[in-house]
């Protein structure tokens, strides 16, 4: 975190100082652990080995928060007896479908043939249980409006039963014993159980821990899994929900949450609400995409109220009832539009224009020569950046030009660059991971042609508009009637952000704004470009445009800017007091039950529902909002609680499970099952795979290399590179390995070395340094080699990519790729140039036995 | 305008007396000193310092070189480097490297903000020939490039080797504790942009008292080698505007360990100078009192 949030970091720092531990996971010694109390050196791609030992003991020992368990999660629920856990099919779940490559989900359900739906959504359930709540949904609707009973689910308030959750969860974790974190894992026994005590030692009423994590965790392919098992191990501990505890999902950039929240992701709509499919029958209209799309309980409920609320936002008075509110207009998904798909469609031609905003896939997308490749196969190419990033110019000095693979005058991709302005050269707002906006102002436009991407996207669409002006054609409708009478200034005409964040918080009919998602409405007098937004600017105030400095406020400090939804800081906060209402702890306290307001208060703005007392039990046919009880804090979900197992919503598993990294020099020593049998692969012949473990070949690709990032660098280094002040700080690409590889492999610090995989071979200068330490796993000395990413051949300094090393085989839940834990090897020297490059990785793939078939069995 | 060599004198009479530098140099009625305190015990490495030090002051890049010196590119203080951070890696023996108890790993990586000291008797001040370096009214030492020759005598004088010259341009440079800031009320750039404290900005005895009570917490927690440097008055350069809590000793940290005016005992000099000078005189006149007198004819 201090390498790359370093400025976020002096929270930590500060918490520090107020006498907390802080315990530093990684495979590297970097700077935070260097302010760590404690670093744990880790096997890139073992945290699920790691962070399962710790439920283990927890759950062996019993140092979970008892009552917070039994009141918050769904531990006493009893599954269904069709179900097998991976210790009964040496790691595998049953309903697991082999030549689909998929899991059905029947068999996790809760007893009682209840299909419950996850908290991302009617979406996230599988498609046959997704149609069957449809057609029960679709009887419902046609009745009185409310649902069918669902009963609550057989539970086990002891926690005893042999098929309730908790006892199922104990069986599953059961062989993740210190003996076999330390084998898995390489970390010794000794340390992993002073980590066990220490956060056990801290959580429960008095005191609660908090788990960070960034990409360390989520780039696998079981990077969903990693996450998984960290909200088990916390809802156990009784943190979630408490302050000072919860997981801090730190994100890769300054606004990328902002960039989910109102998606530039291929699936969503703004809000989380999903793109509607073309196929299966369904989305056809806003019936049939609420009805699928909604739950019974909880806030996704009012789906409906959501969704029509954005169609007004989009298409403004085109938007009626009668049509759908131009439900219509809204584009389909055919499959995975996702990053990694695309560029196989760019490859085989049917994708044939890109845009680029700010992104720089040749050097920071996996695989990036098949990046460069998929580009150099479009017709056209428009790059929006500060600086001529190596995606604006790989048709002239990229890699391939070097090897002679692509020559510049064959590529007959047209590659427009549009200069981007900077962040202080514009106004409009930054989402941050604690998910709060945060407002900032132009402090001086931007220079020559440089734009902001505001600027950009609301010409464009003025200018096409304008094309399509008068057209009879139905196609052009979606375009003509959106709203886009936006207020422009300046000489620039640029578009007024605060107008833009006008339309996201959301106006009621007569135009005012409005200050809660609880306002919108489906009868079409509400619009609202973002329902998690709405109250952003309240009262007509850009909220995200406030500082009232901490020390005037409490320290919660709701006032420095706004964060969704409704401006609460903790999520769940509602389980920062126990089933009475009363804080666990005074020390603790941050909401409770106000018994005479008959409200909730406290130092946080509650995550609840406001006037609900916590004795409130929903009469069985209660549905939407009025279904939560007052003891369900976890409102997204559809039984109000946390899930400790998974029925529904994830592809690979309803509880994480230890899968070695599509390529590992080591075998699964938990399971027969080595890789995640869900994992998407994407096999092309440029993105061939490593054998693992056991296999023959594999042998070839001895060492671990993990990715990270340098604080002195930033991401795929367009904003760092092309700096001096920067550049002089860290000006070239290196490789950091412990003195006992360096020994083994004939390496020297500040000399080079070429690190290859069966996709590539790069060139490194050599930092050879004792922070790198060589790990005890799978009865070996397992090395593990550190690569920052930062580097292209482009700007001030330049270097190769990490990410030329990189495969596609992602996360099958979020499509995300596996650059954390890749097989490698490393040997003394400079890399081969021109064709000898591709040389010397066939001559790799033919040691290895590599085929098209490599890596892709299940 | 430097220090009186009469206040220098008076200074060694009694050492614990603290200096007040700008007062020696003239001004009647100034604020109170400023200065650093770097509590190097908390810098994560980060050298926001650096870029911001630049920025405001728009020092030039100076070299694109990969040392190899842990993550230090920039080694040291320089014309163009007024903020220099020093990482030190000192990791422990295998395998006890990670049995410590929770409080105190056995590993650590150093991490150090250098800046120039703005010494309480600053020999640069001393040997400047144009006046071009001057002691601000804030107690700060400051070129003036508009005055600077480059005559390049103050390079060799400063004991830490921060003052140097710009070939480019020719001039003498160094850290003006962001002089211009000052003037108007504001905190010093690096200071400003560090994110954990670890450059603290303010009137220098409150610093001092800040920075006592933060070694003596270390120190009772059990943290190795924490320690104070440049603090006291009574030190070679009478204690720094700027001075550093460090985990170990400072030649770890490639500060020197007992760094001295190098114009200190100048006085001392010249006096044995002028006694030497004044003994070959007095014998030259014995001498020649004897030829006449005496002897030969």
């Amino acid at each position: 975190m201090a390498e790359a949030h370093p400025v976020g970091f002096q929270w930590v720092m500060e918490a520090k100082a107020r006498g907390a531990t802080i315990i530093h996971v990684d495979p590297r010694f970097s700077r935070t652990s260097a302010m760590a109390n404690l670093h744990v050196p880790i096997r890139a791609g073992a945290d699920i080995a790691f962070v399962g030992g710790l439920i283990n003991y927890v759950l062996q020992n019993e140092k979970y928060f008892h009552e917070y368990v039994r009141a918050y999660t769904n531990a006493p629920v009893i599954l269904t007896e069709d179900f097998a856990d991976t210790e009964d099919l040496g790691g595998l779940f049953s309903g697991f479908d082999p030549e689909h490559r998929s899991y059905d989900w029947e068999t996790w359900r809760y007893q009682g043939d209840e299909h419950i739906a996850p908290a991302s959504g009617a979406r996230g359930m599988h498609p046959r249980h997704r149609r069957e709540v449809q057609e029960a949904a679709r009887g419902e609707a046609h009745g009185s409006g409310g649902a069918a009973a669902h009963p609550a689910p057989d539970s086990d308030e002891t926690l005893q039963h042999p098929r309730c959750v908790f006892q199922v969860l104990k069986r599953h974790f059961a062989r993740y014993t210190p003996e076999t974190v330390a084998q898995v894992a390489g970390v010794p026994e000794e340390l992993f159980t002073q980590v066990a005590r220490l956060i056990t030692e801290n959580s429960g009423r008095e005191r609660t821990t908090a788990f960070v994590y960034s990409l360390g965790w989520t780039q696998h392919t079981v990077g969903v899994q990693y996450i998984r098992t960290a909200a088990i191990l916390q809802a156990l501990l009784g943190n979630m929900g408490r302050p000072g505890g919860g997981i801090l999902a730190l994100r890769g950039h300054a606004s990328i949450q902002g960039s989910t929240d109102i998606p530039t992701l291929f699936d969503l709509l703004p809000g989380y609400l999903p793109m509607p499919f073309a196929h299966h029958g369904r989305d056809n209209d806003l019936d049939s995409y609420v009805e699928a799309e909604k739950v019974d309980k909880g806030f996704w409920a009012n789906t409906r109220d959501y969704m029509v609320s954005l169609l007004k936002a989009y298409w403004g008075d085109a938007a009626t009832a009668d049509n759908d509110f131009c439900f219509d207009y809204l584009p389909r998904l055919t499959g995975s539009h996702s990053t990694y798909d695309t560029v196989l469609l760019q490859m085989d031609g049917t994708c044939k224009g890109y845009f680029l905003f700010g992104q720089n896939p040749a050097v920071g997308s996996a695989n990036a020569r098949m990046q460069r490749m998929g580009m150099a196969n479009l017709d056209w190419l428009v790059v929006r950046d500060l600086v001529l990033i190596e995606s604006a110019t790989w048709w002239k000095n990229g890699p391939e030009i070097e090897t002679g693979e692509m020559r510049t005058e064959d590529i007959k991709t047209e590659v427009f660059f549009m200069p981007a302005a900077a962040h202080t050269e514009k106004s409009g707002s930054f989402t941050n991971t604690q998910r709060m906006l945060q407002w900032h102002h132009t402090a001086v436009d931007p220079a020559g042609d440089a734009r902001s991407d505001l600027w950009f996207s609301y010409h464009l669409g003025r200018r096409i508009r304008e094309k399509l002006a008068g057209s009879a054609d139905d196609m052009d409708r979606p375009i003509l009637d959106l709203t886009w009478g936006y207020p422009t200034g300046g000489a620039q005409q640029e578009p007024d952000a605060d107008a833009v964040l006008a339309e996201v918080n959301g106006r009621d009919a007569d135009g005012k704004p409005l200050s809660s998602y609880t306002q919108l409405s489906s009868d079409g007098s509400t619009a609202c470009g973002c329902w998690i937004y709405c109250g952003v600017r309240a009262g007509g105030v850009n909220q995200a445009d406030r500082r009232k400095p901490g020390r005037e406020q409490n320290w919660v400090a709701n006032e420095w800017g706004w964060a969704w939804p409704a401006n609460r800081r903790v999520l769940y906060n509602r389980a920062s007091a126990d089933p009475d209402g009363q804080p666990w702890s005074k020390r603790k306290a941050l909401v409770w039950w106000d018994a005479e307001a008959g409200k909730w208060t406290g130092h946080d703005i509650p995550d609840f529902v406001a006037d609900r007392p916590p004795s409130y039990r929903p009469p069985e046919d209660a549905v939407g909002v009025a279904a939560i009880s007052g003891i369900d804090p976890f409102i997204m979900q559809a039984d109000g609680k946390a899930w400790l197992f998974t029925p529904a919503g994830l592809v690979d598993g309803p509880l994480p499970t230890h899968y070695e990294p599509q390529e590992s020099p080591l075998p699964n020593l938990l399971y027969r099952q080595q890789h995640n049998p869900i994992r998407q692969i994407i096999a092309h012949p440029e993105d061939r795979f490593q054998p693992s473990g056991d296999q023959p070949g594999s042998e070839v690709f001895p060492y671990v290399t993990t990715t990270y990032r340098l604080t002195e660098h930033h991401t795929a280094g367009g904003m760092s590179r092309f700096l001096p002040y920067l550049s002089e700080l860290q000006p070239e690409f290196f490789c950091e390995v412990s003195p006992e590889l360096a020994a083994e492999r004939g390496l020297e610090h500040m000399g080079w070395a070429t690190i290859i995989t069966a996709r590539s071979a790069i060139e490194a200068r050599v930092m050879v340094t004792r922070r790198m330490t060589p790990l005890q796993a799978g009865g070996r000395t397992l090395h593990q080699i550190g690569l920052p990413w930062h580097w292209g051949p482009n700007g001030y300094t330049t270097g190769d990519a990490a990410n030329e090393l990189a495969h596609m085989s992602l996360d099958p839940n979020v499509h995300i790729q596996e650059v954390k834990a890749l097989a490698c090897d490393i040997r003394p020297g400079r890399r081969p140039r021109g064709p000898a490059l591709r040389d010397l990785v066939r001559e790799y793939q033919e040691r290895a036995g590599i085929t098209a078939d490599t890596g892709t069995e299940l | 305008m430097s220090t009186r060599w009469s206040d220098r004198l008076a200074e060694e009479a009694d050492p614990a007396r603290p200096l007040d530098p700008a007062a020696l140099a003239g001004y009647a009625d100034h604020p109170a000193r400023m200065g650093f305190f770097t509590d190097t015990s908390v810098c994560i490495g980060c050298k926001a310092c650096e870029v911001a030090c630049k920025e405001w002051n728009a020092v030039p890049e100076d070299g694109l070189l990969l040392t190899g010196m842990s993550y230090d590119n920039t080694v040291g203080l320089g014309a163009s480097t007024w903020r220099h951070v020093a990482f030190i890696e000192q990791i422990a023996a295998r395998p006890e490297e990670q049995s410590g108890p929770a409080t105190g790993d056995a590993s650590r990586w150093l991490m150090s903000s250098d800046v120039c000291k703005h010494c309480t008797h600053a020999a640069c001040l001393d040997v400047c020939p144009t006046g071009a370096l001057m002691r601000t009214e804030f107690g700060t030492v400051v070129v003036q490039p508009d005055v600077c020759n480059g005559c390049g005598y103050c390079i060799p004088a400063c004991p830490f080797g921060v003052i140097d010259r710009r070939e480019e341009d020719g001039r003498a440079w160094k850290c003006t504790l962001c002089y211009d800031r000052l003037s108007g009320g504001l905190e010093p750039a690096c200071a400003k942009a560090c994110p954990t404290e670890s450059i603290q900005f303010g009137p220098v005895d409150e610093l001092r008292e800040r920075a006592q009570q933060r070694v003596s917490d270390l120190q009772d927690a059990g943290v190795a080698g924490a320690q104070l440097y440049l603090d006291q008055p009574d030190d070679g350069i009478g204690g720094g505007g700027a001075f550093f809590l460090l985990l170990d000793r400072p030649e770890v940290y490639g500060l020197p360990p007992d760094p001295v005016v190098t114009t200190r005992d100048l006085p001392r000099m010249w006096r044995h100078v002028a006694t030497a000078g004044a003994a070959l005189a007095v014998g030259a006149l014995l001498a020649s009192i004897g030829r006449r007198s005496g002897g030969g004819a």
